[in-house]
């Protein structure tokens, strides 16, 4: 199965990242955006048919490496 | 007393350590490579700056993961001094031997400039040849020190102060002007709850020569751990050697 993981900055840990490509975007015309928040995208080729066990295995691998919990928080689709 | 700088693939301020602790202070010094296991003898640590592991994923992340880790692990563990300088800071704090995370610079660049740090704690194995108070000219050089640690461990961090170097302007006031990178609290240098694992994002090795334009304070940091090691904490010392 594949495991998609999606890393980003907690909502209370400012992202500066973001903030420019936020203010880029205003420049560019696209007021309507209102905040940006810029992230890691992670795909795992996972040796499991099981959605159960391959969400688990992925929630592991990101709370050990793919993000760091101090500053980090993730989100995972299997399919 | 004998100094072990880690080299991990990468690192580029690690022959700048060697040299300041060989040939400035007249130590024993040996370059380790991160594949070892062994650290030969250490009496103090030095993770030296650079881009270990080119930083990927996250500054820091993947040295963790390098075998002479657990070694120094160990020896931070049984009181051996530590300190992580730049990259070194990077990756102490993603070890977990230091508590917190390093953001992006608030400025999103590169800051390579001299800063003020004024010295908050005299009580670590890296401070303790300075002067409560005193204020340290010392370059930094880094994209990646802007310093997080949620709400709850910055407290924790000051009330049992940790917080071993500030960022201050050139007479000790502490201030968002002075802080070059956004650091939380304008910490620029803290140590584990028993003091002996320090990590600052200032290079102290860069400013121990006065052949060097820019000053010899750094000369203090290093000066601190000769002098802890062979005056204050002998029979500690000797503990490393035989546990």
């Amino acid at each position: 199965m594949r495991a998609r993981v999606f890393v980003t900055l907690k909502p209370s840990v400012f992202d500066p990242q973001g903030k420019v490509i936020a203010d880029a975007l205003h420049s560019l015309g696209y007021g309507s955006v209102d905040d940006v928040r810029q992230g890691k995208y992670f795909e795992l080729d996972l040796a499991t048919t099981e959605a159960v066990q391959a969400k688990a295995l992925a929630a592991e691998v990101a709370d050990k490496l793919l993000a760091n919990p101090v500053i980090e928080s993730y989100r995972i689709e299997i399919d | 007393m004998k100094f072990s700088v880690i080299v991990f693939p990468g690192s580029n301020c690690d022959h700048d350590a060697h040299h300041a602790a060989q040939d400035v202070l007249g130590q024993q010094a040996e370059c380790i490579w991160h594949k070892d296991t062994d650290l030969k003898g250490a009496d103090v640590v030095i993770l030296p700056g650079g881009f270990a592991h080119g930083d990927y994923l996250r500054t820091g992340a993947m040295a963790r993961f390098s075998p002479i880790m657990g070694a120094v692990r160990a020896f931070a563990e049984r009181g051996g001094p530590v300190i992580g300088i730049c990259n070194g800071f990077q990756v102490l704090l993603e070890a977990g031997l230091l508590p917190g995370a390093m953001l992006r610079n608030r400025s999103l660049k590169y800051q390579c400039e001299y800063v003020h740090v004024r010295v908050e704690q005299v009580d670590t194995p890296f401070t303790c040849a300075a002067t409560p108070g005193q204020v340290l000219r010392i370059p930094i050089g880094h994209g990646e020190g802007n310093y997080f640690a949620p709400l709850d461990v910055l407290h924790t961090l000051e009330a049992n102060r940790q917080v071993v170097l500030r960022y201050t302007s050139a007479t000790g006031d502490a201030g968002d002007q002075w802080n070059p990178n956004g650091s939380a609290n304008g910490i620029a240098g803290l140590c584990n709850e028993s003091r002996n694992v320090v990590g600052m994002m200032p290079h102290p090795e860069r400013a121990c020569e006065s052949i060097l334009r820019g000053g010899t304070d750094g000369l203090v940091i290093l000066e601190s751990v000769v002098k802890w090691v062979t005056e204050s904490r002998q029979p500690e010392r000797l503990a490393l050697h035989t546990s």
